[in-house]
């Protein structure tokens, strides 16, 4: 069994998890940090991508507010280039007309000093012109947008560049607790590389658990009970872009009263449901009919307007000693556990809570935490170190059409939908950990479009198997599989710009001249999960949890189209290899509609669900 | 410039499955590299096209010939050429408009200009220097099919000449006569007249304008909502007292149908009764025989005893009206003609698109199917087609003469000479 000795690790491959790693690493610490998936993977990827101005808690949990506020400002310029700047507003809809919310909300913002402005309606219809006409007042807010897959690539980018070793697809499946001296302490973990299924012992003198909605389950492993709540979120994806600022209704934080701008759609936001599962979850019809009914009152019209998906993500919420029922009521503030001085166990920290927006504070928190027990004195740098790419400044709605046009890619596109040139794809899948195409999806948002993964699915599974044929050629290397990956190359900066990753010369050319670096595990002919009949299953599979929740109207046509030509074209759904799986199969097997649970649902399912 | 509502064009991408069935279809991005083909530069893009947006993230757009035909195959009812008019009248918002879509676009200002000395106008025009530099200079293609002004005034003045024989009647039709007529060719005007008084109508010309087209797909949206009001103005009010205004050129009723009111957001009443009011001439001829009132008093074409090859195009413009094809119904009730249908998708001119000295290859490219059409229709000596653009560019095309369809209605009810191309009174 393979051992790697490291200063600090750091448990979870979500926006805190990278944050800390990165943080740590630039503190001059050895840094490991271990993700049972892809980075993202959980609620960080699942999130609406509002980066908070802090106005949605001003008035109920101005804590979080403030952290919100601070942070906003930090992550604009350490990570310009995965924030679109939409600009949010505050509107006063006719049920909050007699409120005195309104006037609370704008005096809570002057107090906190998040600038607010209060604009005249005719402006706002101006910018945003379905908005609801019969608004009576707006408050414009420095709200925006992000992109959180990239913004968490980014900040492991930096943090590999600072030394970091990064080992996603690793799985925590014990935490090493000595109990010798009398005293517990935690000395690193033993986690399983998911994709060769080989145990690695992973020694350290600081374990950070940034686990999220699992933070609770790796703090058992110690012996620790932190009570995470998890709160689920329902979100709607609208097709296209309905608006271009974020709009918040100026009111108490509900459900369904943020409607998020980001890249090509429109996400409607959120419920907040206590679950007891982190994992595995349900979209229920009424979150989905909830989240267009409540849109409405924003965008009069928007409930016919076509819906593109619906997804849920857990927020980890903790609140130490609460009591009450309703998990909105639960603080957005961050919460660092001490676990030394909390319950004894020495080398070992949680950080949970917070917001994806205060993902940095909660980092420099713990890493300052850390610090203490290990007695060094090293000031956190990250406020004031950008991480790459973050020179290209904010991104804009039509920035990769521009890029297409410019550089004439447009013969290029293998997701037409989200304009994912080959070059984008392949350079992701050969310049960062990949092991199933949703990894891909994160990375240069294939698939993510109208249809679905209807026309990019196989077209992407064609593309990773001629990279994979040509790897059989590539020398084998002699590392380990956790030295090849946390050795392979990472460049993310400009994972989502086709015009920085231009195939030039001949297809013979370009073949010629491209280094075989060490493979990711989906272009490694040796890997299991490189197969494509696999890739193509699961991704397929994945896609299709989506849309469930939504099957009617515009998307049943797109639906019905992607199942002529999976099913009926394809015959996708009995392709050989049926045994074969990768470390996500039954996660995305999984039915995240209502019901009893039905794992072993495959792609034809979609005929059950259509005879049922 | 525009605004968005749950009317605009802009919002029926929803309703794109991503089939590619246009892009499929789509005569110009057959040809050229240099268009993606609809589904690309409409629905596509337009997901990454936000309400004022900073910059316009387009280019190749500008390669639409805003021909309709993705309109026409869409299954989901996509109204993918609109979508892309409004994209490049966003670019042309940003980064200007070159002199030369600018000169396309003013139809009608040019119409009037060369009408003051219509040989002096042509001569200036139709000689290979003057279309050598007009290429080199302002990027007209040299080959082009340039109309001619009409040397024998404007289709206005011969009504004015003729009044004194013009029809007079309780029955009372608005006609519609577009630039072209007006300027270039007054007989096809003529013809209109001949067929509606035979019909027992009496037509009223009121003052009107250019009906914005050539502005709305050069991008020129502003210039072109002008021109509309105009014609609004002048003519909603007939259209709200129960006349029927009725056109032969059919993208200038097109656009009072349709595409003004939609790329220009218009929903005043006054555009909407125009757009109410606004007839095809043989979708109104049509729907008069189906009343049984068209006269059918038809001589053959041919004087010898043999049949008269025509091959017929319906332009895309005209199909995007989506009444089928009554010109051809009507011609059908014509005896001696051997009407040959052309499915071919596009003559490739597209209005003002193939004059550009960087289309005019994709316009000659595009029109090739249409081309090869007329070419293998043994006998065909003259080729029939609705749209002024269109039949100039056939004739360019074919070398064959072609005229409109009303034409040659207005021959078989003998009161037009087909040959020169003139009322007979």
């Amino acid at each position: 069994m393979p051992t790697l000795e490291t200063e600090i690790l750091v448990i979870g491959g979500g926006a805190t998890g990278a944050g800390v790693a990165w943080d740590a690493a630039l503190r001059g610490f050895q840094v490991i940090l271990v993700e049972k998936r892809d980075l993202t993977h959980g609620t960080t990827g699942r999130y609406h991508g509002l980066v908070h101005s802090g106005g949605r808690y001003v008035v109920k949990d101005p804590k979080s507010a403030a952290e919100c506020i601070h942070e906003n400002r930090i992550l604009r310029r350490t990570h310009a280039h995965c924030i679109e700047d939409t600009g949010g507003f505050f509107v006063v809809t006719p049920e909050e007309a007699e409120s005195d919310y309104p006037d609370r909300f704008q005096a809570a913002c002057d107090e906190i000093g998040i600038p607010c402005t209060e604009i005249p309606v005719a402006e706002a219809l101006r910018r945003e012109p379905l908005l609801n006409p019969r608004i009576s007042r707006v408050f414009e807010v420095p709200d925006a947008s992000a992109d959180s897959f990239l913004a968490t690539h980014a900040t492991v980018q930096a943090a590999r560049m600072a030394g970091a070793r990064i080992l996603i697809y690793h799985q925590v499946e014990a935490l090493l607790v000595d109990e010798s001296n009398g005293q517990r302490r935690v000395q690193g973990a033993q986690v399983r590389d998911m994709v060769s299924g080989e145990l690695v012992t992973i020694r350290a003198d600081m374990t950070i658990n940034a686990a999220g909605a699992w933070a609770g389950q790796i703090a058992a492993l110690a012996g620790a009970e932190v009570r995470i709540i998890p709160g689920k979120g329902t979100m709607v994806a609208m097709n296209h872009r309905l608006v271009n600022t974020v709009i918040n209704r100026c009111k108490m934080p509900s459900d369904g009263d943020i409607i998020v701008p980001i890249h090509t759609i429109v996400a409607i936001g959120t419920t907040d449901e206590k679950v007891a599962d982190p994992e595995n979850l349900r979209i229920e019809p009424w979150e989905v009919q909830l989240m267009l009914e409540e849109g409405e009152k924003l965008v009069p019209g928007i409930s016919r307007a076509r819906v593109l998906r619906a997804w849920a993500g857990v927020r980890p919420l903790y609140q130490e000693n609460f009591t009450g029922q309703d998990s909105r009521d639960v603080t957005r503030s961050l919460a660092l556990l001490d676990h030394p001085s909390r319950d004894g166990i020495q080398g070992f920290l949680t950080i949970t809570g917070g917001k994806w927006t205060t993902f940095r504070m909660m980092a420099e928190k713990a890493v300052d935490r850390a610090c203490q027990h290990l007695g060094v004195e090293r000031p956190c740098r990250t406020a004031d170190t950008p991480v790459p790419g973050a020179e290209q400044g904010h991104y804009w709605l039509g920035h990769r059409l521009h890029e297409i046009e410019e550089a004439r890619l447009q013969g290029e596109l293998v997701c037409e939908c989200e304009l994912v040139t080959r070059a984008m794809l392949e350079d992701a899948a050969r310049n960062n950990p990949t092991v199933t195409l949703d990894d891909l999806r994160r990375d240069v948002r294939l698939g993510m479009g109208p249809c679905q993964g209807g026309f990019c699915t196989y077209r992407a599974v064609g593309i990773l198997h001629e990279l994979a044929a040509e790897n059989r050629t590539a020398p084998v290397t002699p590392e380990s599989p956790q030295e090849e990956i946390a050795n392979s190359p990472w460049e993310v900066a400009y994972l989502q710009s086709p015009g920085r990753h231009v195939r030039t010369g001949s297809p013979q050319e370009v073949l010629e001249s491209k280094v075989l670096g060490p493979a990711s595990p989906v272009t490694d002919p040796r890997t299991p999960v490189s197969n494509p009949n696999l890739l193509l299953r699961d991704f397929l599979q994945e896609r299709w949890k989506g849309v469930v929740p939504v099957l009617w109207g515009r998307q049943l046509k797109q639906e019905r189209l992607d199942e002529l030509i999976y099913l009926g074209v394809m015959n996708a759904d009995h392709l050989p290899d049926e045994e074969l799986a990768s470390p996500l199969t039954d996660f995305y097997l999984f039915d995240t509609t209502p019901g009893e649970t039905s794992p072993g649902t495959t792609p034809s399912g979609q005929e059950k669900e259509a005879s049922a | 410039m525009h605004t968005i509502s749950w009317h605009s064009v802009e919002l029926t991408l929803d309703e794109c499955i991503k089939c590619n069935i246009c892009t499929s279809y789509c005569p110009v991005a057959e040809v050229t590299d240099l268009f993606a083909g609809p589904k690309y530069s409409g629905p596509q893009a337009q997901r990454f096209r936000e309400n004022g947006q900073p910059h316009s993230p387009d280019h190749s757009v500008d390669y639409c010939s805003g021909c309709r035909v993705c309109n026409d195959v869409c299954p989901t009812g996509v109204r993918i050429a609109e979508i892309n008019a409004k994209a490049r009248a966003q670019m042309v918002a940003e980064h200007g408009i070159p002199l030369r879509n600018r000169l396309l676009g003013r139809n009608e200002l040019l119409g009037k200009a060369g009408s003051f000395a219509p040989h002096l106008a042509n001569l200036a025009l139709h000689n290979p220097v003057s279309r050598v530099l007009a290429e080199k200079v302002v990027g007209i293609a040299r080959e082009a099919p340039l109309p001619r002004w009409s040397t024998e005034g404007t289709f206005s003045a011969w009504m004015k000449r003729t009044r004194h024989r013009r029809l007079r009647s309780d029955k009372k039709v608005v006609y519609f006569h577009g630039c072209a007529t007006q300027y270039y060719e007054p007989f096809i005007g003529q013809a209109a007249v001949m067929v509606l008084e035979q019909n027992g109508y009496e037509v009223l010309v009121p003052p009107q304008n250019c009906c914005g087209l050539p502005m709305l797909s050069n991008g020129e949206f502003d210039a072109a909502e002008r021109y509309h009001r105009g014609n609004v103005a002048r003519l909603a009010g007939f259209g709200l007292a129960g006349y029927p205004i009725v056109g032969t050129s059919t993208s200038c009723t097109l656009t009072l149908k349709e595409e003004a009111p939609e790329l220009l957001d218009k929903e005043d009443p006054g555009s909407q009764a125009l757009k109410q009011a606004t007839w095809d001439i043989f979708e109104w001829l049509r729907e008069l025989h189906a009343e049984g009132q068209l006269s059918t008093d038809f001589r053959p074409l041919s004087p010898d005893e043999e049949r008269l090859v025509l091959p017929y195009h319906a332009p895309c413009q005209y199909r995007a009206h989506r009444i089928g094809k009554p010109a051809l119904e009507i011609l059908s009730l014509i005896p001696g003609l051997d009407l040959r249908e052309s499915h071919a998708r596009c003559c490739g001119i597209a209005g003002t698109y193939g004059y550009k000295a960087e289309k005019y290859p994709v316009a000659m490219d595009v029109g090739r199917e249409l081309f090869d059409f007329v070419a293998a229709q043994s006998g065909a000596e003259i080729t029939a087609c609705d749209s002024e653009t269109c039949r100039w560019q056939l004739e360019h095309g074919t070398h064959l003469p072609s005229r409109h369809p009303i034409e040659f209605l207005a021959a078989a009810y003998g009161r037009y000479d087909l040959e020169r191309r003139r009322a007979v009174e």
